[in-house]
């Protein structure tokens, strides 16, 4: 398949990797911010063709990992009203709450959809205008433009029963929290591309400047993944820290201006509750006063709960600090079936994808 | 694998987590690890037999010194006629699949019809005439049945259940406990277009090259590899659950290591490039017309000749073989040569969010 096979192809990873094993004098510890890279690392096996001193560390980027257990408790809440029909990204659905998820609550009655889009959720209020649709509008600054779109179609067209919880995330801050972390041992950083081809290369020229940190910006095939990694070894080996950009057939310098535009139209910057790492400034979105009728918080109030209460470690997963399978309940009593966090659950989440394909 | 991470071996990875779920979830329907623990732990227990220990898509019984093999199964579906076949034909076609699975030739099937207050009778009616034309093309007569009709939103329009029965008239015993280590495994055709046919049609999605469902008798490429006399060890079309589920539950049940090529799996384009869009695997998609055959490894070659030669099987390969180590695990290598461990699937699919 065009765009898919030669960036799988095999003669050309075998030759990055020679680079890569060329270049390397010691050991680095890099880290893939999204999840789909994780996805691609594991399910190809290339952390198994690398060379052993380098480290990959799976990062923050997946959005189902990193919507906090209150939101989705929150979900689940709104989800149970009978007014209310709730509509979610696929693999939102098996996320554990406190007490299960949203897919348990389908199965105990609840209005639980999948859709593809926001305007999908759109149109199932328009369909249905004597029930209140909520759509679960989580994810990064790749999703966060369809999202305002689907507001601003509501807006416009007075549609009054649509409503959104909103649990959309920033990439930069969590890469700031990283390295600033007492335990962070990354030395650079594999941006997430699909991220970067909405925001552009600014926040990564910042963050790199600021923390003296390579970071490049990485596709998710096999040969993109390899080129982002040559290239931040390049620089860590050269002791340059710059952020580069390795995914331009996808992601523009300047990104997207036009989603950011409306993104902007909708949204305002506000904190935001990461699973596992708790409230970080300044990184996540929140509806502007003008979009506050969308909002579907006030339909049930987010549970306060016991920050001891987990036996998953995924804080540590998400930072870096531990790998999936030096969790004590990776495998046993925590598996796709039955997570017990949220990277057990996405095939995009850290733990699903060691699962999965190790 | 870096150097800090602890042995798969170690990690205990088959211990069985309960089920913590205190009612069914869709996904207990889905074909993949959920599905199996509640077989397993659910409803096996309480009809044990030696014969449903099989843990085979038939039962191989012994009637009055006849050799048959009998076996049900029930069909929903949403939508009830979908590119490349209806709920009916999949309910004919699905059953006589059983049968042959178990080395027999279908011979008869039941019919129960559970019907949705409301369904169009024209639509009941083309339904019925595709059962009776895949029973025509099978072979089988649709001899016994019944009808019963459910209030307006009790059933998804029409469920159909149909058990069939068939005689093993070729010589041996079909089933995961006789695949060997050495026999070569062939599937026999591409994967995944079923279970897109269905999605695409109910989500409308729409891609350059339209799908179709593979829903198909088994009937030739079957009797093609038993009339030549090969000696074909196991049989299992890859249904609910894909590829991955089928080849993972008869690695475990035969206890031998498969070793698998994931570049000789035949997908289509299509097929490709609909599972990068929604975040599938190919592996893990419903089929509805292929199969997984353990053949010998003498007659893995004249096997695939006589499969080509069918247009149910015509893209059919070798993908694989049974390894002498017998862990009971499938071990993919991947295109760009490293080895991961195939797993079923969780629950249902469900598509990624980016």
């Amino acid at each position: 398949m065009k765009y898919l096979r030669e960036y799988r192809d095999r003669q050309l990873v075998e030759v990055l990797l020679e680079k890569i094993s060329a270049t390397l004098t010691r050991p680095w510890v890099l880290m893939e911010v999204c999840g789909g890279q994780t996805h691609s690392i594991v399910k190809h096996g290339l952390d198994q063709l690398l060379p052993a001193s380098l480290q990959l560390v799976h990062g923050p980027g997946c959005p189902v990992c990193v919507t906090a257990q209150e939101t989705v408790d929150q979900a689940i809440a709104i989800a149970g009203r009978d007014d209310v029909i709730f509509c979610s990204y696929g693999d939102m659905l098996r996320v554990p709450g406190s007490h299960q998820s949203l897919e348990g609550a389908k199965a105990n009655g609840a209005d639980v959809r999948v859709v593809y889009s926001p305007t999908d959720a759109l149109l199932v209020a328009q369909e249905n205008p004597q029930r209140l649709v909520v759509f679960f509008a989580v994810g990064f600054e790749t999703t966060a433009p369809a999202s305002a779109l689907a507001l601003a179609q509501a807006r416009q067209s007075g549609v009054q029963n649509f409503r959104v919880l909103v649990s959309h995330f920033l990439v930069p801050p969590a890469i700031s929290a990283i390295v600033e972390g007492a335990e962070n041992s990354v030395q650079g950083f594999l941006a997430p591309g699909h991220v970067c081809a909405v925001t552009g290369m600014e926040a990564c020229q910042e963050l790199a400047a600021r923390y003296r940190v390579p970071i490049v910006v990485t596709g998710f095939e096999p040969a993109d993944i390899l080129l982002g990694i040559l290239h931040c070894v390049e620089q860590l080996e050269r002791g340059d820290a710059a952020a580069e950009n390795q995914y331009r057939r996808v992601a523009g310098d300047d990104g997207n201006t036009v989603a950011r535009k409306w993104v902007n139209e909708v949204f305002e910057i506000a904190g935001q509750n990461w699973r596992g790492i708790g409230t970080l400034a300044n990184s996540g979105l929140r509806l502007k006063s003008e979009y506050e009728a969308f909002d579907a918080a006030p339909l049930a109030a987010p549970p306060v709960l016991d920050a001891d209460q987990r036996d998953c470690i995924s804080g540590e997963i998400l930072r870096g600090i531990k790998k999936p399978p030096q969790c004590p309940h990776f495998g046993t009593r925590c598996r796709p079936e039955h997570p017990l966090g949220a990277p057990m659950v996405s095939s995009e989440g850290a733990c699903a994808a060691y699962f999965s394909y190790q | 694998m870096n150097s800090d991470q602890p042995d798969a071996q170690t990690l205990n990875l088959h211990c069985p987590s309960p089920i913590e779920a205190d009612c069914i979830q869709l996904g207990h329907g889905g074909g993949g690890q959920l599905s199996s623990q509640l077989f397993n732990e659910v409803i096996a227990p309480r009809f044990a037999n030696a014969e449903l220990n099989r843990g085979h898509d038939s039962a191989l019984l012994n009637l009055a010194g006849a050799d048959v093999a009998f076996t049900t199964d029930s069909y929903v579906v949403n939508p009830l006629i979908f590119p490349g076949g209806s709920i009916g034909k999949l309910a004919v076609f699905g059953t006589v699949n059983d049968l042959l699975m178990a080395g027999a030739r279908p011979q008869y099937i039941s019919c129960s019809l559970i019907i949705e207050e409301g369904l169009a009778i024209s639509t009941l009616g083309m339904i019925l005439d595709d059962m009776a034309d895949a029973a025509r093309e099978a072979g089988v007569e649709i001899v016994t049945g019944d009808t019963k009709v459910v209030e307006r939103g009790h059933g998804d329009g029409l469920f159909i259940n149909t058990a069939g029965i068939g005689v093993r008239e070729w010589p041996g015993v079909i089933a995961p406990q006789s695949i060997q280590p050495g026999d070569c495994l062939i599937l026999s055709a591409d994967i995944g277009r079923h279970g897109l046919a269905i999605l695409a049609q109910r989500q409308g999605l729409q891609f350059d090259a339209p799908l179709q469902s593979d829903c198909a008798s088994l009937l030739p490429a079957v009797t093609a590899l038993f009339d030549a006399g090969l000696e074909v060890h196991c049989l299992r079309d890859a249904t609910r659950g894909g590829l991955a589920s089928v080849l993972v539950e008869l690695a475990e049940t035969s206890g031998c290591r498969f070793d698998v090529r994931e570049s000789a799996i035949p997908v289509s384009p299509v097929v490709t490039g609909a599972c990068e869009l929604l975040g599938f695997d190919p592996l893990h998609i419903a089929n509805e017309g292929c199969f997984v055959a353990a053949v010998a490894p003498e007659h893995a070659e004249q096997a695939l000749v006589l499969l080509r030669q069918q247009a149910v099987s015509g893209s059919c390969a070798l993908i694989g073989r049974v390894s002498e180590a017998g862990d009971g695990k499938v071990y993919l290598e991947t295109p760009l040569g490293s080895r991961r461990v195939l797993r079923r699937m969780t629950g249902r699919l469900l598509p990624r969010i980016c």
